[in-house]
């Protein structure tokens, strides 16, 4: 029994806070790192997609035979040939794998094909003779909800309802339907295993979950289907629900080849959910002095054809509709709308984007009315630790530094007024300098991070020592952001060895990670990621009597006892489960300690109009953000660099344009994503605050960056232009005309 | 058809047919995975590479066009092992993340900075207005290239 007192690590070089370089990045820029598009096998097929052309259509019958008949093809197969569970969906399954009956949102999988080449492919899946009876499709979120189409239904109550305000201001906004649209498209590979098993290799946020819903379609056992992280180009939300998982396991099967399948831009833009369109009705209620006593919203957003992640996405968009401000009488019903639009579920901000264009624009609609400067106006309602959340009444326990935020937007400087931005319009210079018009608008947001509602939130996470030092395995998905990089620092610092490495393992050879969303992987398995390696140190110097665990091995009174070469060959590792403190569903009123964490944001964006054309150019957004603390601050700052223009896109250009179901705008061309010119510049500071679970009292940084950032852009036209921009994004007439 | 080419220095044949793009050349039959189709219509960038001199998306490029002509490729702006100068600075900078757009990216700013060797940020912006990146919102990029820029001036 050792009474030894060992040593907290010393700081090492890569560890925690510094800004590691990536450990792909010089595979990414050589062009050499392995995307899913890349992959390859011996006496591979390729799959192809037959698609319904129309949003609602009865299928009366399917002829696979003349796919068939085209030399090359080997397999066509449709829904009665999916031998387990015929539907699929992350919280409830209601989507077919292949539409049998009924078609139900224009793009909707109905046969999938193997073939020779992909061209083959692509000819054969064109080639299935489907034969519908076209129904007329219920493409209104407001109508579905009226003919009780929906998903879910959220009512929150809080305090006393009966409050009225001597100020009192309504508005109506709509945000429309944004692309996640990650460069990568979807892509994968399946291998049978020559034993009625399937190895998997797919674009993805979360394999366990992809490997489940295979495992049911498929009808195997688990042990059968192993799905195994590959590379991936982009995600934000996208790639959180299973689309050519099933299709690729099924074909690989039925041939007993590998498979592999890549969409293209077109079909990307129907093969993968998109962000919740939504409506909102808000009614404040404010004092005199622009305190917040009452504040009302209707939420309606549309889920499209399938559940997907409609009733979180929903649920939150109520949560946090306040925004991170004080108010004791709050009421908010939210319609999640069951219609045939396209699915909607993930995207990076979750519900709490589309709300923020509406409490935002109250919040500026009340210090207009009572002649309060945005920025006093939101400090008077600010939300702080200790408050109680104004929807859901639960306690903040963790940092909420909603001050902080303002008093850092209010100290940055605004760039000068005379500086030779480049003018609205860009190169075609259709602008003059003097009809240009510059508004400045700020926003905050907040959200929650990891799973809320009661869900077991976890990850696992397993830290090993090896030759060439710390190796932790994860199943937890790389999507760009970072996560390789920042768990080998959490390693590091905790363990002291200075080499670390992260190897992605599949879903047979380690536990669940979760998925890669909801800003959690950071927290989670990166908790999971601290645990294990303080364990595995602590374990390593009582077996060994030793005081300090270093590069060069194990120390005593700083003499090496063991060293590293020896101390690889005995088998160190450590596998940890990393929950977050226990949340718990809400109640009818919508009350209850519902979320495990929260982070806000916010935005102040300097915006050139020209309002005679419609024509706007973004030219600076400064920002302050809550991240507990920055483990990788040049990460951090491309988290929030990046989230930024998602969120300028929706404010000024990106947007599904929906015609009676169908997508008007499937590619690169007509939907219309921000280039290196549409980017305006970015100050960015990070507020640190320690107290948070995550380790090291880090918090996730992916989504706020995007949530209050549209709301801060359409404040700043508004400024420009004197006018109720009320949707996002904004177009040239809801300027110029 | 066999079409003949210099691809990245060295002599290259591929057997095309009429529809075929450069780009599904090089993913398909040469091995050279390292250009990316995201778009497949000459919008987003991510298959830049540079023909005759030209920066031009391989996505456009029909495969039996390039008889007799100079490829380069994002394989082909280095020596396999190093980086060049612009890959390095993009590296340090945290101009990655996803790395999707990333090859199309070096291919760009190499070609850039072979004809201009300290751009302003302006002509940096100009040069990549036709690579679309969703991961990084451009400025690690722009901070990259412009302190290679500055080191050259």
């Amino acid at each position: 029994m050792t009474t030894r007192t060992t040593r907290a690590p010393s700081k090492i070089a890569g560890g925690i806070g510094e800004s590691t370089l990536r450990p792909d990045g010089i595979a990414k820029l050589e062009g050499s790192f392995e995307y899913a598009q890349d992959l390859r096998a011996e006496n591979m097929l390729w799959g192809a997609t037959t698609r319904s052309p129309h949003p609602r259509a009865r299928i009366v019958s399917i002829d696979v035979a003349p796919a068939l008949a085209i030399g090359g093809v080997h397999a066509v197969l449709i829904a009665e040939d999916v031998p387990g569970r015929g539907v699929f969906g992350l919280e409830h399954p209601d989507q077919p794998v292949l539409a049998s009956d009924e078609a139900r949102y224009w793009g909707e999988p109905v046969a999938v094909v193997a073939a020779e080449d992909e061209d083959t492919a692509r000819r054969a899946a064109a080639a299935v003779a489907v034969e519908y009876e076209v129904l007329d499709p219920l493409v209104d979120s407001l109508t579905a909800d009226v003919e009780d189409e929906v998903f879910r239904r959220m009512r929150i109550r809080r305090g006393d309802q009966g409050v009225e305000g001597a100020v009192v201001v309504e508005g109506y906004y709509e945000v429309g339907m944004q692309d996640q649209a990650p460069l990568g498209t979807e892509a994968g590979l399946a291998v049978p295993d020559g034993h009625g098993g399937v190895d998997l290799y797919a674009t993805s946020q979360f394999v366990h979950i992809d490997q489940s819903q295979v495992v049911a379609s498929l009808g195997l056992r688990p042990e059968q289907v192993r799905a195994h992280p590959t590379g991936i180009g982009g995600a934000f939300g996208a790639r959180e629900d299973v689309n050519l998982h099933i299709h690729l396991c099924m074909l690989a099967l039925h041939t007993g080849q590998p498979v592999k399948m890549v969409y293209d831009r077109a079909e990307s833009f129907t093969g993968h959910v998109h962000r919740h369109p939504a409506r909102m009705w808000y009614r404040h209620h404010a004092d005199e002095d622009g305190r917040l006593l009452r504040v009302e919203a209707r939420v309606v957003v549309d889920g499209g054809a399938y559940a997907s992640t409609t009733s979180a996405v929903l649920a939150n968009a109520c949560y946090f509709a306040v925004g991170p401000y004080r108010c004791d009488s709050v009421a908010v019903d939210g319609v999640g709308a069951r219609t045939n639009n396209p699915p909607c579920g993930a995207m990076r901000g979750f519900g709490a984007v589309q709300v923020c264009v509406g409490y935002e624009a109250q919040m500026d609609k009340l210090a207009a009315e009572l002649g309060i400067a945005p920025l006093e106006l939101r400090r008077r309602n600010a939300l702080a630790t200790g408050d109680q959340m104004p929807t859901t009444g639960q306690r903040i326990e963790t940092p909420l530094p909603v001050i902080d935020v303002l008093d850092s937007l209010a100290a940055m400087p605004l760039p000068d007024a005379d500086d030779e931005a480049p003018l609205p319009g860009g190169s075609g210079l259709t602008t003059d300098r003097d009809q240009v018009r510059r508004g400045v608008g700020y926003a905050l947001g907040i959200k929650n991070l990891g799973f809320s509602e009661g869900s077991d939130d976890y990850a696992v996470a397993r830290v090993r020592l090896a030759e060439d030092g710390a190796v932790v395995e994860t199943a937890a998905i790389e999507v760009g952001q970072g996560l390789v990089t920042v768990l080998a620092q959490i390693a590091r610092s905790a363990l002291g060895v200075s080499r670390a490495v992260v190897r992605h393992v599949d879903t047979s050879q380690i536990g669940s990670a979760g998925s890669t969303s909801a800003s959690r992987q950071t927290q989670i398995s990166g908790g999971a990621t601290l645990e294990a390696s303080r364990r595995l140190r602590e374990r390593i110097l009582g077996r060994h009597d030793g005081d300090d665990l270093t590069d060069l091995g194990v120390l005593r009174d700083g003499e090496v006892v063991v060293p590293m070469a020896m101390l690889a060959t005995e088998g160190w590792e450590e596998t940890v489960t990393f929950r977050h403190p226990p949340t718990e569903e809400s109640d009818d009123d919508g009350q209850g300690v519902v979320h495990a964490d929260f982070a806000v944001a916010g935005h102040r964006a300097v915006v050139d109009v020209d309002p005679e054309l419609g024509l706007l150019s973004v030219v600076r957004i400064d920002t302050a953000q809550d991240v507990g603390k920055a483990l990788n601050p040049e990460s951090v700052r491309g988290q929030i660099e990046g989230g930024i223009l998602q969120g300028v896109g929706l404010a000024i250009m990106e947007e599904l344009i929906m015609d009676g179901g169908v997508i008007k705008n499937p590619t690169f061309t007509d939907y219309l994503l921000p280039t290196i010119l549409d980017a305006p510049d970015v100050e960015a500071l990070l507020i640190e605050q320690d107290g948070s679970w995550g380790p090291f009292g880090a918090k996730g940084v992916g989504e706020p960056p995007t949530i209050s950032s549209t709301a801060a852009v359409l404040a700043a036209i508004r400024d420009a232009t004197g006018k109720d921009i009320d949707r996002a994004p904004v177009r040239p007439q809801d300027i110029a005309l | 058809m066999i079409v003949e080419f210099i691809l990245n220095g060295e002599h290259a044949s591929a057997r095309v047919v009429a529809a075929m793009s450069l780009l599904d050349v090089f993913r398909d039959q040469l091995e050279l995975p390292g250009s990316k189709n995201a778009c497949d219509q000459g919008e987003c960038g991510s298959c830049s590479i540079v023909l005759d001199g030209a920066a031009v998306c391989s996505c456009l490029v029909m495969a039996a066009d390039v008889e007799g002509s100079e490829v380069t490729t994002v394989e082909g702006v280095a020596p396999e092992g190093v980086l060049n100068e612009i890959q390095q600075a993009m590296h340090e900078g945290g101009a990655v993340q996803c790395g999707f757009c990333t090859p199309g990216i070096v291919v760009m700013a190499t070609d850039l900075f072979a004809t201009n060797p300290s751009p302003s940020r302006a002509e940096i912006k100009e040069a990549l207005a036709g690579n679309i990146c969703r991961c990084t919102g451009y400025g690690a990029i722009v901070r990259a290239l412009e302190a290679v820029a500055g080191a050259e001036a």
